[in-house]
């Protein structure tokens, strides 16, 4: 593994569905041990961008690598969060067995899930403070808690590379705050991080990398450099004419 | 006579009955740990299209041996040909729902009735040809246990026990498939394969019950011992045991019934004991069942009614309200929109509990154990108005309303930790933060 290649390298992705565009010659190279969010308007392409990288929806061109190989060769490395609403939360499951999910790749093709791999997925529950969840079923479980344990679940896949897909949507300020808590320790250790995210104001706070897209990157580098007042207006433009002094505000305060 | 004939056939006494009981009740094991995770990723009307598109290649394969001239009731022979026309009305819907802008339920209504239309009136001609022995085609459209010969039902049950072993061995995975495909997909794990062996189980046990079941019915095999078993439990593994328990009771039963008249449509015969096992389940299941929810609900609304009046009365009596019968009801109906009869009913209910007495003709009066109570409910309603009222930022109209929706469920904890959110009450009991009157006004919060 070269770990002086980008984290994540995009050259020319181009999606469409249905013959309309989602996303334009998206080129990006993101540096290791960041926690870099992802910001646009609705309908931007923030989690077609994750999910084109990740292989769910078809490419209609260009190359992703990650570690500078592609993606395909790479997946061991790679985690993932999906959105909390895409699962079935009334399935009959526990969280612990969900989060040991994240267990399966390492335990490989048709063995069981021995006690040391439920173990293991406990660890990662009490790194999220779910472990006293553990055998509840996940319909009995608030949102925060579910998106916890979501976030346990792609721990324990012990990846490289991170994509979260709107991790704090519908979460409480505590849950919020202790998934922060687990990106920032993410990076300490060297992971890389990213993350779909919609609210503005946290931004500075959260991320020290920033992707600001809609339908191409319309500025990518580190948050402190691109999160401008004027990238904001060219990311948000024209939808958010009404919101504008709010942009300015958000965007001044910062800078 | 017929109860020895019932117990013969119960009991397993003829090797014949004992070799169609072996593959009707692999079947139903089969079907009950397939259906499980054909219903858990939202399939399960694909088995009724795949059931009734291989009509049309039971009978083609009938017309090819009977031309090649091997007799053509080999059942082998005969469910290959309900294989491929299975496979073939699956790869339609795949195809129309891929490359159409219809949905996916408008494409098994399409196949499902063209592929068996289309079968059905090839059925129609093959039974007018002289000297064809069809007779035999029919029972694949409701079903004939009693019809399987020794060979036909070993070949079934032994069909059947690889399946179980194959679902058995990829229990992990289509866990995985059937909960998260989009996290699976991410982990590396080829969805798009996973899902065509999930699907080839099923068409598996689809063409395998074609005899026993028949064309029609087959899909309840898959579906109803996974849904009465969603009722029992909140785990996969145990409702994977209890829907193949199920379904093997499903089978035996409809099987031993259709062994002793003959006559009976098998697939009925053990729709029907599915059925009754569905509808047990549905109403005394442990976990999801009708009357548990029903009782917990009940219990909840009959706990929360009780709190409400036992508050009320404590509130009416700290008001100065209830100088007199007539005074202290009028405080109690204004106060909840109950109707007298049902305020009525609900204060005997209290009395019989000895948290209230009353001397006929005057007023209701708390009982020392009835105050403390109500004391207690009060406080706690109170600590919980205050604590919205200054860390929730709760408008003062809305508190009232807002803490009745949650007392009734705060536990010690949550009471303690209400005590340390709002330290200055102490272990006192706080004046309400809104007044009390306006209840009686505004008939309500």
């Amino acid at each position: 593994m070269q770990h002086d290649a980008p984290a994540l390298h995009i050259r020319d992705l181009t999606v469409a569905y249905h013959r309309k565009p989602v996303l334009w010659d998206v080129d990006l190279d993101v540096p290791p041990s960041v926690v870099a969010g992802i910001v646009g308007p609705n309908g931007a392409g923030k989690s077609t961008l994750i999910k084109a990288v990740l292989d769910l929806v078809p490419r209609t061109s260009g190359v992703v690598e990650v570690f500078g190989r592609p993606y395909r060769r790479q997946r061991r490395l790679v985690g993932y969060v999906p959105q909390r609403e895409t699962v079935d939360w009334d399935y009959p499951i526990n969280a612990l067995e969900l989060v040991a999910m994240g267990l399966y790749r390492i335990i490989g093709w048709c063995r069981p899930v021995t006690a040391a791999y439920r173990t293991r997925a406990l660890e990662a529950l009490e790194e999220v403070g779910m472990a006293e969840f553990a055998h509840r079923q996940i319909s009995r479980l608030s949102g925060g808690q579910q998106q916890r344990i979501f976030l346990a679940r792609a721990l324990v896949q012990d990846a490289d590379v991170y994509f979260m897909d709107e991790p704090f949507a519908g979460v409480d300020a505590g849950t919020e705050k202790a998934i922060i808590a687990i990106l920032q320790r993410l990076r300490e250790r060297g992971k890389t991080v990213f993350v779909v995210h919609h609210d503005l104001e946290t931004v500075r706070e959260y991320f020290d990398y920033l992707v600001m897209l809609n339908m191409r990157v319309v500025a990518a580098g580190p948050a402190r450099d691109v999160f401008t007042s004027e990238n904001l207006k060219r990311t948000y433009g024209g939808r958010l004419t009404l919101l504008d002094r709010a942009v300015d505000a958000i965007g001044g305060s910062s800078s | 006579m017929m109860m020895d004939r019932f117990m013969r056939v119960l009991m397993l006494a003829d090797y014949n009955t004992r070799i169609v009981m072996f593959g009707t009740v692999l079947l139903g094991i089969a079907g009950g740990v397939v259906g499980t995770f054909l219903l858990l990723r939202r399939r399960a009307l694909l088995a009724d299209a795949v059931s009734h598109a291989a009509l049309p290649g039971v009978v083609g394969a009938f017309l090819l041996a009977v031309a090649v001239g091997t007799g053509g009731r080999s059942l082998p022979v005969l469910l290959a040909g309900a294989l491929v026309s299975g496979l073939l009305g699956m790869g339609c819907v795949m195809l129309i729902t891929r490359f159409t802008r219809l949905s996916q339920d408008a494409a098994l209504g399409i196949v499902l009735s063209v592929f068996f239309g289309f079968g059905a009136a090839l059925l129609g001609i093959v039974q007018k040809m002289r000297g064809a022995q069809a007779a035999g085609l029919n029972s694949f459209i409701y079903g004939s246990a009693a019809s399987m010969i020794r060979t036909d039902a070993l070949l079934i049950g032994l069909a059947a026990a690889v399946v179980v072993v194959l679902a058995a061995l990829l229990f992990k995975e289509f866990r995985l498939l059937t909960f998260d495909p989009a996290f699976a997909a991410g982990d590396g794990w080829p969805v798009g394969r996973l899902d065509l062996l999930l699907m080839s189980l099923v068409v598996a046990i689809t063409v395998l019950g074609l005899q026993a079941v028949g064309i029609v019915l087959v899909i309840a095999i898959l579906i109803v011992p996974a849904a009465s078993a969603r009722f029992w439990t909140e785990s996969l593994l145990v409702m994977v045991l209890v829907a193949a328990l199920i379904g093997a009771v499903g089978s035996y039963l409809g099987t031993a019934i259709s062994a002793l008249a003959p006559r009976l449509p098998a697939g009925a015969v053990i729709v029907a004991a599915l059925g009754a096992l569905f509808l047990v389940s549905f109403l005394f299941g442990g976990s999801r069942g009708v009357v548990r929810a029903m009782i917990t609900r009940s219990r909840v609304i009959r706990r929360t009614v009780r709190q409400n009046l036992l508050r009320v009365l404590y509130e009416c009596e700290e008001s100065g309200l209830d100088h007199d019968a007539d005074e202290q009801m009028r405080y109690l109906s204004a106060s909840r929109r109950w109707t007298p009869r049902t305020l009525r009913r609900m204060l005997r209910r209290l009395e019989r509990e000895q948290l209230v007495y009353r001397v006929p003709g005057e007023q209701r009066q708390l009982t020392r154990t009835g105050r403390y109570e109500a004391m207690r409910i009060t406080r706690n309603h109170r600590l919980w108005e205050v604590y919205l009222l200054e860390h929730a930022d709760t408008a003062a109209a809305h508190v009232d309303h807002g803490a009745d929706s949650i007392e009734h469920v705060l536990g010690d904890a949550l009471v303690a930790e209400l005590e340390e959110a709002v330290p200055r009450f102490g272990k006192t009991l706080p004046q309400s933060p809104h007044a009390l009157v306006q209840e009686e006004q505004g008939g309500g919060s």
